[in-house]
């Protein structure tokens, strides 16, 4: 079967592939590094990866919108060198254009062809059919529920029959059971053979989404985004959620991503890193106490499974991650294959009353997070009390992008206002320690 | 094709329903009434009629509709202007870095100051014919409507969703495409409302450009404008009074068969992707959907444009992909000398006019009128907040009552106030009032509405929640007002008070000085001496006056609106 697939056409060939944002005085922010994609005829991938982790960057080099700063993209053979005719993309927000009805929206890439008119209404009604869409042509987008959105969008790429279906997160913007609906529709044409596409290649942060529908995955690992592994699903469909080799396949990926990443040799020259190359999550103290009392609660006891954890609060990879790994660095609970442990330190703070939470809380903050110790000592240096917010933000951004570096120093003013370590004026952009103590 | 795209016509064409007699009356009206007119413009000059005004209220008719028709053209002048100049803002970047600053003095420039110099520059174009009169008087009206109209697309283009502009690239439609599939209808809703305000700012030109004086000539071209002209100069209150008249008729027949249901229509392209509450048709869309006739020609319409849109038209070959183009550092720098060159010899040029004409004195003067004028413009601004804030937002918190004021406010926001001069200046002359205050309030006679209609618009979308907090809690009074209320309508209330004022300052040129017969009334200030340099044929001195004016109005704009406005922007927005 694997054989069968590699001795199958070659769609497209990734090799080296590096792409970075320039920045003015620091070093360039790598997205993406050193990535090889290998893409057959037949075949359904998955690239499965947290935020940040250049997934979708990877999806739209791939689809020829944007060029990697650095390696080579192939298309059948043949150098990429923008948008080509075999590929069509199904976007997360749907895209679809509000003043145009359904059948306008699925005609729109036939239309860009110069596919006749007589041609383009017969086609588009043959993919609006297919898709479940049959009786909406007329309507508009904004008429339609998310879920008959996204089939406009799968209708309006399917129907241009491109040789790859590109997918960016198509069921992440749906609640759980249209989304699931749309999954096994697609799966369901896939195997019939209806699908008038070769390959499907489909960026998702959801590990069970990867599992139930794809041949092979690709586990991206974040900052700077590479294939941390590659693995073959080997269940044919229709596949079960609940098959224990389904369960234990998604364990094991959630193993993969809690993982941490093996430290790198530095080279002796380089500078030691800043403390403040830190991004932090921005994830709120509420959630983070919430968590911390379900897992020291029964049924959990202080240990539970993350897959099942998430499942039970349902949440997704991108939401649970994030959150024990923010409790990891403040040393309130550790991670471990796949597993969330809470540490006595959580359970202190679990059994503390408001008061001493804040003040354990402000001691993990000083202890692991040097951002909170450095603004904490600039303010009680100063005769005033008071510094600007901008410098801060300024030293993130040589380390990070300005978005990252925005949003860590948000997460630090929530954190730091909940410890009471200082206060913040929005308006003048200021941290003070006006109120504290 | 047509089997298929109009079932209802295939059935068959049954007899002519009520409403295609009455479209096909109006179509035929409207043709004749186009001949006409445009057979008045080739005249010569001299010839009996081409250029005399009879204040026989019979004629008005006729001179309602050279007068809207003037408008019209200059109205397609501006969309001509708007898709050019806008787009190529957007698109460009080099072009960018000309283009917008220039449209941004240009928004602010009173250009009513140049009426004289721009007549005679037509006429030059079309000697002893009416035609030079006639382009003269749209080109001052086209200046009134169009950079707001182009900064509207510019907006728009720049903030097209990321996600259709990456749609469209995927799907391989060209540049043209992309234009009249994307970008086009996207800035739709936007470009129409602000048609809509370019045609009411235009009114208040079409007074000023029809009765043109250049040293001893002065002509009258047939139309509202010049009739109330001449009724001034022949103190007669009853032409006035009929010229009104026509001119509320012409503004109410415009807003209810154009400008309604092309804002109802266009809500259609406005970005969101949920349904709303949507009002419904005006009874001129109506129409249009259910005659026949006019269905069919608008049918006809979009599809020809659809397929001039669907053209596969492309400027730079195969589509390429985003970002990622290096831009050419080494084309920049000799665009950025390009500019630096052109700058420097326009500067050059300027300071050798000054030198030659001005004295320092000279703009002493003019910046200390500048200030008096000022003063005028914030007292006016504070009054009418004072007075419209309260009514407004009594207005908008009735759904009813907002419901029935906000048509109005924006009518009367259309209607070109210096119409309503004639019986304050009488008043003013027959109480031997000071001219210095009480020629102010006509300033703000046009504008203040714009500050009523968007405060009505604000208390009307207050949160239904917060109102019954304020009343759970007891929240009255003046502490109401202060934490409840004006926080909440205050980015309306901003966004009216920004265009009130602008409108303000090119008021002040027209309602500084006012007369009456012989008799004339001047208050001191910058617009007065804008238009005394005018009269005279003072060409410096017009040029000081608008420099010092433009530069009043940006400095306004820069350190007072634009920061309250992100203010409101950033604090009192209810997300």
């Amino acid at each position: 079967m694997d054989t069968a697939v590699e001795l199958r056409p070659l769609l497209i060939d990734v090799k080296g592939c590096r792409q970075a944002y320039h920045k003015e005085a620091n070093a360039d922010l790598v997205v993406l590094d050193d990535v090889d994609l290998t893409l057959h005829e037949g075949e359904i991938v998955a690239l499965l990866g947290r935020s940040g982790s250049g997934k979708s960057t990877l999806l739209r080099i791939v689809s020829g919108l944007l060029k990697p700063t650095a390696g080579s993209v192939t298309w059948r053979g043949v150098p990429l060198s923008g948008p080509t005719d075999g590929v069509a993309m199904v976007f997360q927000s749907f895209a679809l254009f509000p003043w145009l009805t359904v059948q306008e929206n699925v005609e729109l890439g036939l239309e860009a062809r110069g596919v006749p008119r007589a041609e383009r209404e017969r086609r588009a009604e043959g993919a609006i059919d297919m898709i479940g869409l049959g009786g909406f042509e007329n309507a508009y987008p904004k008429e339609l529920s998310g879920g008959m959105r996204q089939r406009v969008g799968l209708a309006r790429a399917l129907v241009v029959h491109p040789d790859l279906l590109l997918m960016d997160e198509p069921f992440s913007a749906l609640d759980v059971l249209t989304a699931e609906t749309l999954r096994t529709d697609l799966i369901d044409l896939w195997m019939e053979g209806k699908l008038p596409v070769k390959s499907v290649l489909m960026v998702t942060h959801n590990i069970e989404e990867a599992v139930l529908m794809c041949d092979r995955i690709l586990v991206f690992s974040s900052n700077p985004g590479r294939v941390a592994h590659e693995l073959k699903v080997p269940f044919p469909h229709p596949r079960n959620r609940l098959d224990p080799a389904f369960r234990q396949m998604v364990d094991d990926i959630y193993g993969i991503m809690t993982r941490r990443k093996p430290v790198e040799p530095r080279p002796a020259t380089a500078p030691a890193p800043s403390p403040l190359a830190m991004p932090l999550h921005s994830v709120g103290t509420n959630v983070m106490s919430g968590l911390m009392e379900t897992l020291a609660a029964e049924p959990y006891n202080g240990r539970a499974d993350l897959p099942a954890l998430a499942g039970a609060l349902q949440y997704e990879v991108d939401d649970i991650l994030p959150l024990g790994e923010t409790l990891q660095l403040l040393g309130f609970a550790v991670l471990e294959e796949g597993d969330i442990l809470l540490t006595d330190r959580g359970r202190n703070f679990v059994n503390a009353e408001v008061d001493e939470r804040k003040r354990i809380f402000g001691e993990a903050l000083r202890q692991h997070v040097p951002l909170v110790n450095m603004i904490r000592q600039v303010l009680d240096e100063r005769w005033n009390h008071r510094a600007s917010a901008v410098r801060f933000r300024d030293e993130l951004e040589d380390h990070m992008s300005p978005s990252y570096a925005a949003d860590t120093l948000r997460t630090v003013i929530g954190w730091g206002r909940y410890a009471e370590l200082f206060s913040y004026d929005e308006e003048a952009e200021q941290f003070s320690l006006e109120d504290i103590e | 094709m047509s089997a298929t795209k109009y079932p209802s016509m295939a059935a068959g064409w049954r007899l002519p329903n009520l409403w295609d007699a009455v479209a096909f009356v109006c179509v035929i009206g409207a043709l004749v009434a186009f001949g006409h007119v445009a057979e008045g413009t080739l005249k010569p000059i001299g010839a009996p009629g081409a250029t005399e005004i009879s204040l026989d209220p019979r004629n008005l008719p006729n001179y309602a509709l050279r007068t809207t028709l003037r408008m019209f053209a200059a109205l397609a002048a501006s969309l001509f202007f708007t898709f050019t100049y806008g787009t190529a803002a957007a698109k460009s970047r080099r072009a960018a870095l000309v283009l917008v600053p220039v449209l941004d003095v240009l928004q602010s420039v009173p250009i009513l100051g140049f009426l004289t110099f721009t007549v005679v520059f037509f006429m030059g174009l079309f000697p002893g014919q009416v035609l030079g009169l006639e382009l003269a008087a749209i080109f001052a009206i086209f200046t009134s409507q169009a950079w707001n109209m182009a900064f509207s697309i510019y907006q728009s283009l720049k903030t097209v969703p990321a996600d259709l502009a990456e749609c469209s690239l995927s799907f391989h439609l060209t540049g043209w495409q992309k234009f009249w599939k994307l970008e086009v209808p996207f800035a739709a809703p936007g470009l129409v409302w602000n048609t809509m305000m370019s045609m009411s700012g235009g009114w208040f030109f079409v007074v000023a450009s029809e009765a043109v004086t250049v040293g001893d000539n002065s002509w009258k071209l047939p139309g509202i404008g010049s009739y109330v002209a001449l009724a001034l100069e022949q103190r007669d209150i009853v032409a006035v009074g009929w010229a009104i008249l026509a001119m509320l008729l012409v503004i109410l027949a415009y807003d209810q068969l154009l400008f309604r249901p092309l804002v109802a229509w266009s809500a259609k392209f406005r970005f969101e992707t949920t349904a709303g509450v949507t009002a419904s048709d005006p009874w001129m869309l109506r129409l249009m959907r259910r005659t026949r006739l006019l269905k069919f020609f608008g049918e006809a319409f979009g599809d020809a444009a659809a397929y001039i849109g669907g053209l596969r038209l492309s400027f730079t070959g195969r589509p390429r992909p985003l970002g990622r183009q290096e831009p050419s550092r080494i084309i920049d720098a000799l665009w950025i000398a390009v500019l630096l060159v052109v700058l420097g010899w326009a500067g050059w040029r300027v300071q050798g006019f000054a030198a030659r004409e001005l004295t320092w004195p000279d703009v002493e003067q003019a910046v200390l009128l500048g200030l008096i004028t000022l003063v005028r413009v914030v007292v006016l601004m504070i009054i009418a907040s004072a007075i419209w804030v309260p009514i407004g937002v009594w207005l908008g918190l009735r759904p009813v009552w907002a419901r029935r004021a906000q048509p109005v406010a924006q009518f009367l926001a259309a209607f070109p106030a210096n119409l309503l001069f004639p019986p304050f200046v009488l008043f003013i002359v027959y109480f031997r009032l000071s001219p210095d205050i009480w020629l102010t309030p006509l300033m703000v006679l046009g504008t203040q509405w714009y500050i009523l209609f968007n405060v009505v618009a604000g208390a009307a979308a207050f949160p239904g929640d917060l109102k019954e907090v304020a009343a759970n809690f007891r929240i009255g009074g003046w502490l109401w007002w202060r934490k409840v209320i004006i926080p909440g309508i205050f980015p309306y209330y901003v966004t009216g008070a920004i265009t009130a004022s602008g409108g303000s300052w090119n008021a002040a040129i027209v309602a500084e000085v006012a007369s009456w017969g012989d008799t004339r009334l001047q208050a001191h200030g910058l617009g007065a001496y804008i238009a005394d340099a005018t009269d005279r044929g003072d060409m410096p001195r017009v040029i000081l006056g608008v420099v010092v004016m433009s530069a009043f109005v940006v400095l306004f704009n820069r350190l007072l609106w634009r920061p309250m406005y992100a203010y409101a922007q950033r604090r009192l927005t209810l997300a």
